[in-house]
């Protein structure tokens, strides 16, 4: 049996919603990863010990197990203690906290590395603590954090293939589904990647897009 | 001096790191409106005194006042914290690396105190940002980013965002140490109007020239205590201690190198 790629445009439309939902976990769960990541730097560097050392342990948790792991535990797992939630929401909860530790880890240098004079300047003006981090400083190390994120969160469009296993039907799943039905799995597959390789384009040009904005003020 | 309530009132400065004592026992007074100056060699503890005025680095003994306020009371944590950042919002600050936020125009970097602490409108804070800036002669640079200024021109932005807040003293802490000699001026004519509008200032400077032309009073530092103090023609023409001596000539014969 040769290859048959006229079987795809029946599936077209398949493929296509399975694209959109793919942009829309991604975009959900990087905007999760990306405040998550901030809101987790923050804690991990100024929050008192007895929340600083549990939250470690999660930290520990997300980056030291497999994410595929996880998304089974946010779905099937919490299910047993009464949270149920529906197959998007806990990708993207499962998404979003895995790359939000990640990204947290780069915030945090990120911090560390803004000058310590930014502070000064912004306490002898009257700010607080918690004032010269979310108008000066943070805003400073987003900046320099902004590259490497970017390529988090290109790892985080690619790893959304994994919540085809929790049942939601975004690009990977509705191969499959194409696949059931039509028994052309390289054809389906190859489709699929195409797609995946053309939303990752977008959002490498976005990403520049972005960089070149927030390097401007430098 | 007058017998007049000093405005700025340092008592008993200590300060020590571990065993290492970097201020021994200081007291200052600052009369309303004048104009001191800090000078002696690095390491001589004239940074760290101004620094202790508004607390950045804290004192481990003694006191600082300002009017009828201490500003180093003993708190709890909290209570302090607001108690510092109420303080804080009165006495401005000029560093020597200029320090302006690189992430904010010129514009931003003069409103975001103002508007965060004062809840200013965006029009009541813009209109002050152009006051600010018109003083100190910038003000067709607003919408300019920090990184696009020169050095002289940082520092008086610097000098226009800490007078936003409308301090009742100035602290400039070196503040002309880091500009090329041909931008030291333009910062100096800033300070020298200031000095002009009567407002109370505390330096601490290498400049002897400028020291000596605008400061109604002059404290020579050295290993963390006051060596000698008085009127800058005293100090800089007939000083009477052997340490302040031999400090001005070796600083007069680098700076004629």
């Amino acid at each position: 049996m040769g290859l048959d790629f006229t079987v795809v445009p029946k599936f077209m439309d398949v493929i296509l919603l399975g694209a959109l939902w793919t942009i829309a976990i991604t975009i959900a769960a990087a905007t999760l990863s990306f405040f998550g990541g901030i809101m987790f730097a923050v804690i991990a560097l100024y929050a008192p010990l007895p929340v600083r050392l549990p939250f470690r342990f999660f930290a520990w948790l997300f980056m030291g197990t497999p994410l595929l792991l996880q998304l089974f535990l946010i779905y099937f797992g919490l299910v047993q203690i009464g949270i149920d939630l529906p197959a998007f929401v806990a990708g993207v909860i499962g998404l979003g906290l895995h790359f939000a530790v990640y990204n947290s880890e780069l915030i945090q240098a990120s911090i560390l590395a803004v000058d310590k004079g930014q502070t000064e300047a912004a306490r002898t003006l009257g700010l607080s603590r918690m004032q010269a981090l979310r108008k000066v400083v943070i805003p400073q190390a987003v900046r320099d954090v902004v590259p490497p994120i970017g390529n988090n969160m290109i790892a985080l469009l690619k790893d959304s293939a994994l919540v085809s296993v929790i049942g939601v039907s975004e690009l990977t799943l509705s191969a499959q589904l194409a696949i059931g039905r039509t028994y052309r799995p390289f054809e389906f597959y190859v489709v699929a990647a195409v797609f995946y390789y053309i939303i990752n384009l977008c959002m490498e040009a976005g990403l520049r897009r972005i960089e070149r904005r927030t390097q401007a003020s430098r | 001096m007058t017998d007049q309530k000093p405005f700025v009132d340092i008592r008993n400065a200590q300060k020590s790191y571990g065993s290492l004592e970097v201020l021994k026992d200081i007291s200052l007074q600052v009369q309303r409106g004048q104009i001191v100056a800090i000078i002696g060699p690095s390491g001589s503890g004239k940074s760290t005194l101004l620094r202790a005025i508004n607390d950045l680095d804290p004192l481990t003994g003694g006191e600082v006042w300002l009017e009828d306020m201490q500003i180093n009371r003993k708190l709890p944590h909290r209570q302090y914290e607001a108690h510092i950042n109420q303080v804080r919002q009165d006495i401005g600050m000029v560093f020597q690396h200029f320090n302006l936020f690189p992430h904010l125009s010129v514009r931003g970097n003069i409103t975001l105190a103002p508007r965060l602490l004062k809840h200013l409108s965006e029009a009541e804070a813009n209109a002050l940002a152009e006051e600010q800036l018109e003083k100190v002669g910038m003000l067709d640079r607003i919408d300019y980013f920090p990184s696009r200024l020169s050095g002289g021109q940082k520092q008086r932005v610097a000098i226009a965002r800490a007078l936003a807040m409308k301090p009742k003293v100035m602290l400039f802490d070196e503040a002309t140490s880091a500009l090329d000699p041909e931008l030291v001026d333009e910062v100096n004519q800033v300070m020298k109007k200031l000095a002009e509008e009567h407002m109370t200032m505390i330096i601490v400077t290498h400049e002897m020239g400028f020291a000596e032309s605008v400061c109604d009073r002059v404290l020579f530092m050295d290993q963390g205590v006051v060596v000698e103090e008085g009127p800058p023609e005293v100090i800089f023409r007939d000083p009477q201690n052997e340490r302040t001596r031999n400090f001005l000539r070796k600083h007069l014969e680098g700076s004629n190198r």
